[in-house]
C-alpha cells in the first residue's frame, strides 16, 4: 500500500470506474454522456433545500474535477488508440511525488557522472602529451588496436581512412569521421581498453587521447592535451553531420499506392548469395563431413597423456566444483586470455600452463619489463602469488601491463586459480 | 558447445530430409501401405513418460535443438563484442521467446543481481535520486508488446545478396511482451521543474556493464512511450536481455534500449557519444552522414519459406508466411509476390497489428512447383510503402551499414530450395 493512497489520481472509487469505462470503450461519446449524468445529477442536487447546499457545492467540485479528469483519461485513451494497444490501462499520472527512491549523494554522482559533452563540460582537469601516449597506447591498446591505431586483425583500426567516407567502403575512425573530441574522450575514459575498462587514470586518457590525435594527423608530435587547450582541437569531419533526412526525402516519395500487376517487363536475377558464400555453415552438410571430424580428437587425447606430470606437483588436483565456479569468473579474463587447447595470445599470454611455472616465461608474448624481471628473479605463479597478483595487479606487481582491476573476493581467486589448474598439461 | 550443436543440427537436417522425402513420395495421395505408426503399438503409448518433478524449468524439446541463436564469427574480432541471430525461420506467430532472441552486447552479458542493482536519476533534475531494483517495482506499471530491431538489421545486404538465411539477413530483431514503468513517472518523481523547457531537453541512458554503453534520447519520446522493463513475456529479463532491469524504446533501434539500465540523466544536449557519432550514423553516398536517425521503417520479410526453411512437400497447398513491423506504428498491409515484384497479392495478417509490435502474415496459396521470386512488401499506418533495395540505394547510396529496410528476395526452385538472390 502506498504511504497516501490519494496521490494516485484514480483511487476514489467511482472516479477509477469511470475513467475505466471512458477508457475501454475509447469514445469520445461515452465520456460525454458521463458528463451529462454528472451534471444532471448536480442540478438536481442544487434544486433540493438550503441544508443540502452545502452538500451540492461539494458534489459539483467533484464534477467539474471529474470532468477535468474525463479530459485528461480521454487524451490519453485517444494517443493509446492512435500509438496502438498497449495490455494494461495506462498508469495513473502522478499527480505528486510517490516519495520512492532516496537522494543521490553527491559523491554517488561524480561516481557515475563521468559523460563528456561536445562542449568540454565533464571533463576532469588533467593533461598528457603524445610521447607518454604512445607509451600507454602500446601497453593498454596496441595488442588489439595495432601500434599506429591502424587496428590488429578484425579489431577497430583508429587512424587513418581520410578521404574514404563516400567510397562504397569507408574507413570510418577517429580521424575520418569521428565529429566530436570529447566522444574520444569520454570514450576512451569508459569504455576502454576492452576487458579493463575504467581502470585508466585521467592524466593516461590524456595522452591516450593526444596520441590518437597524433596518429590521425591531428597534432604535432610535441602536442600535449589538456582541460584547457581540449576545446582548440578541430576535427577534420566535424562539419560532416547531418540531422535525420528521412522525413524529407524519403518518406514523401515512399508513400504512393503500390502498384500490384505488371509492375515490370521482366525480371532478372541479378545476384545471389551462394556466389559469395560467406554463411556460416549450419545445416546443409552431408554425413562425410562428420565422420571426417572424428580422428582429429586422437591425437590431442594422446598429448593430454604425455603432459609433464612435475606441473601439478606445485597445485593440490583441482575441486571441480571449485573449477566449474572458476570457469565463470574467468570470464572477466577472457577478453585478454586464452585457455585450452589451440589457445592463442591476446592482449594476454594464453593460461594453460601458468599454476606452477616461472613468471612470464610463455613462449611468444612480449611480456612488461616488470613482470619479465620478476620472472628472471625466479618468482613463480602458485596459488599464493597468483591470488596477491589477480587481487589487485598494479600494486602487486608495479609495472605490470594487465589493465585489470583486480578480484577482490578470495572465493573469486581460488575458484579461478582452480579451473586454470585445470588446463596444465594442455599444449600452447 | 558449438560442435555439439552443429553436429546435431546436422542430424536434424538429416532427419528433415528422410521426412521430406516420405512426404513427397506419399504426395498428400492415397498411402499404399498402413502406417505403423497408427498400426503398431508405439512406446509413448505404453510406457510413462517424465514426471512434474523432471524439469523444474524447461527448455524446447531435444528434436527442436536447430532452432536456436547463430553468430557469425568473420563480422566481429571477438565474441564479446558481438552480435548472434533469432531463428526467425523457424518461429511463428509474433511473440519470440527470450532464449533465442538476438544478442548485441559490446563487452558481453554481465551478471548483475537485483540486490546490486541500482538505478540513478540526476542532471536537471530537482532532486537526483538513486533507486533499488524494488522502488522500481513499486511504480504503477503497464504491459507493452513491442519489436526491437537492432539498426544494422540486414546491413550486410547493403552491398548485395551475402547470407542465405532469413536468421542471418533479418534476424536481429525480436518481439516481446514488456512489463515496467513509463520512464516518464521515474522522471517526475524527480522532478522536471530545474530542466525548464523541455522541448530541447535530452535523457542520457547509460549501462552498468563494461561497455557503458550509452544513448541521448530527446526529451519527448522519453516522456511519451519509453519504458523501464523488467519483465519479458512474463518472466524476469534474461541475463542477455538486460536483467533485472532494460529500456524499452518503443519504435526506435535496437542500441538505445540499453541494457542493465543504471543512470538516467536529464541534460540540455545530446551527449555524442561514440554510440551516436561513430556508430549509428548513416554515412550517405557523398560521404556525409545522417545523425539522430532513431525510427526503424517499415520492413516485412518471409521466414517461410526462405534458405533455412525450403518447401517441405510438392505443388499443393502451400504457406508463405512471414513477419512485418514499423517503428512508425501499426502495419496495415502486406503484399506478396512470387515472381519478383511483378505482381502482387495482399496478404492475410495474422492479428491486426500492434504498434511498434511485429505482425505476422500468411498468404495461403497453390504451388505448381515451378520456381518463385518470392517478396514482401509492407505498408505502415502512415501510408509509407517499405522500398526496394534499389530505391534505397538510389537515395543513400551503398555505403551505409545501418537502416536497410529495403524489400528481400527469395528465389525457390523446383525442389523447392530458396536462396538470397537480388533481382532486377
Ligand atoms: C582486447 C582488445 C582491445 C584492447 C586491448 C583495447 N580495445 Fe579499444 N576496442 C576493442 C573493441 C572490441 C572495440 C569495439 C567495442 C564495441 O563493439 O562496442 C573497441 C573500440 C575502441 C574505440 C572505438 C572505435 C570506433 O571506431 O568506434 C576506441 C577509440 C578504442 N577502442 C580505443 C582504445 C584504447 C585507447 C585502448 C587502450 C587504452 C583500447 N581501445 C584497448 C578492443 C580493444
Ligand atoms: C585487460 C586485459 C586483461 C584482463 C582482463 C586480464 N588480464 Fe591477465 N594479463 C594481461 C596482460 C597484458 C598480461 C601481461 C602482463 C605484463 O606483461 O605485465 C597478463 C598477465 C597475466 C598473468 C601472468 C602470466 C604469465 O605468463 O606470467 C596471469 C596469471 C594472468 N594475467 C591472469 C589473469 C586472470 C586470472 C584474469 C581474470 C581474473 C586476468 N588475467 C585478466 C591482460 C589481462
Amino acid at each position: 500500500m502506498s504511504k497516501s493512497p490519494n496521490i494516485l489520481v484514480p483511487a476514489l472509487g467511482g472516479t477509477a470506474l469511470v475513467l475505466g469505462v471512458a477508457y475501454g470503450l475509447s469514445s469520445r461519446e461515452h465520456g460525454d454522456t458521463e458528463i451529462e449524468l454528472l451534471q444532471d445529477r448536480v442540478e438536481q442536487v442544487l434544486v433540493q433545500a438550503d441544508d443540502a447546499r452545502a452538500q451540492a457545492a461539494t458534489e459539483v467540485a467533484t464534477a467539474n474535477a471529474l470532468k477535468a479528469e474525463i479530459e485528461d483519461v480521454r487524451a490519453t485513451a485517444a494517443l493509446q488508440v492512435a500509438s496502438g494497444g498497449s495490455l494494461t490501462q495506462p498508469a495513473p499520472r502522478l499527480v505528486e511525488s510517490l516519495g520512492l527512491g532516496r537522494e543521490a549523494h553527491q559523491e554517488e554522482i561524480a561516481a557515475w557522472d563521468v559523460d563528456v559533452l561536445p562542449d568540454g563540460r565533464g571533463l576532469p582537469p588533467g593533461k598528457g602529451d603524445v610521447y607518454t601516449g604512445e607509451e600507454v597506447f602500446a601497453t593498454y591498446c596496441a595488442a588489439c588496436h595495432g601500434d599506429f591505431a591502424e587496428g590488429v586483425d578484425n579489431w577497430p583500426v583508429l587512424a587513418g581512412g581520410f578521404d574514404t567516407l563516400a567510397d562504397k567502403d569507408p574507413v570510418k575512425t577517429v580521424g575520418s569521421y569521428w565529429p566530436y573530441l570529447s566522444t574520444v574522450w569520454d570514450y576512451v575514459h569508459r569504455s576502454m581498453p576492452f576487458g579493463g575498462a575504467q581502470t585508466l587514470t585521467d592524466d593516461e586518457v590524456y595522452a591516450i587521447v593526444a596520441y590518437i590525435l597524433y596518429s590521425n594527423d591531428l597534432v604535432d608530435d610535441d602536442f600535449e592535451l589538456s582541460h584547457e587547450n581540449f576545446m582548440d582541437v578541430e576535427m577534420h569531419n566535424a562539419d560532416g553531420f547531418v540531422v535525420e533526412g528521412r522525413d524529407t526525402e524519403e518518406y514523401p516519395i515512399w508513400r504512393d499506392e503500390p502498384c500490384m500487376s505488371d509492375c515490370k517487363d521482366s525480371v532478372d536475377i541479378t545476384m545471389r548469395a551462394s556466389v559469395l558464400d560467406v554463411t556460416p555453415e549450419t545445416e546443409e552438410e552431408g554425413e562425410d563431413d562428420a565422420a571426417l571430424e572424428l580422428p582429429q580428437e586422437t591425437p590431442s587425447t594422446t598429448t593430454v597423456q604425455e603432459a609433464p606430470v612435475i606441473k601439478t606437483a606445485a597445485v593440490a588436483t583441482p575441486d571441480p566444483e571449485l573449477a566449474a565456479a572458476g570457469k565463470k569468473v574467468f570470464r572477466k579474463c577472457q577478453s585478454c586470455h586464452a585457455v585450452g587447447e589451440g589457445a592463442k595470445h591476446k592482449t594476454g599470454p594464453v593460461l594453460n600452463n601458468v599454476l606452477g611455472s616461472q613468471i612470464a616465461s610463455v613462449d611468444g608474448f612480449k611480456y612488461s619489463n616488470a613482470l619479465t624481471e620478476a620472472g628472471a628473479a625466479g618468482g613463480t605463479w602458485d596459488a599464493e602469488t597468483l591470488a596477491a597478483f589477480l587481487e589487485n595487479p598494479k600494486k602487486y606487481l608495479k609495472g605490470t601491463k594487465m589493465a585489470f582491476a583486480g578480484l577482490k573476493r578470495k572465493e573469486d581467486q581460488e575458484a579461478v586459480a582452480a579451473y586454470l589448474a585445470t588446463f596444465l598439461g594442455n599444449p600452447g | 558447445m558449438d560442435d555439439i550443436n552443429l553436429s546435431s543440427s546436422r542430424r536434424a537436417f538429416l532427419r528433415g530430409s528422410v521426412a521430406l522425402a516420405g512426404a513427397t513420395a506419399a504426395g498428400g495421395a492415397a498411402a499404399s501401405q498402413p502406417d505403423p505408426l497408427i498400426t503398431e503399438l508405439q512406446d509413448w503409448a505404453s510406457i510413462t513418460g517424465e514426471g512434474v518433478d523432471e524439469t523444474p524449468y524447461g527448455l524446447p524439446i531435444e528434436f527442436e535443438s536447430d532452432v536456436i541463436r547463430r553468430n557469425v564469427p568473420w563480422l566481429t574480432a571477438d565474441p564479446i563484442s558481438s552480435i548472434n541471430f533469432t531463428p526467425i525461420h523457424a518461429l511463428d506467430g509474433t511473440i519470440t521467446p527470450q532464449g533465442c532472441a538476438f544478442e548485441r552486447h559490446h563487452s558481453g552479458a554481465i551478471e548483475l543481481r537485483k540486490e546490486d542493482y541500482r538505478l540513478m536519476i540526476n542532471g536537471l533534475v530537482d532532486t537526483p535520486l538513486v533507486f533499488t531494483y524494488e522502488d522500481i517495482e513499486r511504480f504503477p506499471r503497464e504491459n507493452h508488446v513491442y519489436f526491437c530491431e537492432c539498426a544494422a538489421n540486414t546491413g550486410m545486404e547493403w552491398a548485395g545478396a551475402q547470407l542465405n538465411g532469413v536468421q542471418f539477413t533479418h534476424g536481429m530483431i525480436h518481439n516481446m511482451e514488456y512489463t515496467g514503468v513509463p520512464l516518464r513517472l521515474l522522471l517526475k518523481e524527480a522532478g522536471l521543474d530545474r530542466a525548464g523547457d523541455l522541448s530541447d531537453k535530452w535523457v542520457y541512458v547509460e549501462g552498468a556493464d563494461a561497455s557503458s554503453n550509452g544513448r541521448s534520447i530527446p526529451m519527448e519520446k522519453a516522456l511519451d512511450d519509453v519504458i523501464v522493463a523488467f519483465k519479458a513475456n512474463g518472466e524476469a529479463l534474461r541475463k542477455e536481455h538486460g536483467y533485472p532491469v532494460r529500456l524499452v524504446v518503443p519504435g526506435w533501434e535496437g542500441n538505445m534500449w540499453v541494457k542493465w539500465l543504471r543512470r538516467i540523466e536529464v541534460t540540455d544536449m545530446a551527449v555524442e557519444s561514440r554510440e551516436e557519432t561513430s556508430k549509428y550514423t548513416d554515412v550517405l553516398e557523398d560521404g556525409t552522414a545522417r545523425k539522430w536517425t532513431w525510427v526503424m521503417d517499415a520492413k516485412s520479410v518471409i521466414t517461410s519459406p526462405s534458405p533455412q526453411s525450403p518447401i517441405p512437400h510438392g505443388p499443393g497447398p502451400l504457406v508463405i508466411s512471414g513477419l512485418a513491423w514499423s517503428g512508425h506504428g501499426k502495419i496495415t498491409r502486406v503484399d506478396v509476390s512470387k515472381d519478383g515484384g511483378m505482381n502482387w497479392e495482399t496478404a492475410r495478417l495474422g492479428k491486426q497489428g500492434d504498434s511498434k509490435a511485429l505482425t505476422r502474415f500468411y498468404l495461403d496459396t497453390e504451388w505448381d512447383g515451378e520456381e518463385m521470386l518470392l517478396q514482401a512488401r509492407a505498408m505502415d499506418e502512415t501510408g509509407y510503402v517499405q522500398p526496394t533495395k534499389d530505391a534505397l540505394r538510389e537515395v543513400r547510396g551503398e555505403n551505409s551499414v545501418y537502416h536497410n529496410n529495403c524489400i528481400q528476395t527469395w528465389f525457390v526452385n523446383k525442389d523447392g530450395e530458396a536462396e538470397n538472390v537480388e533481382v532486377s
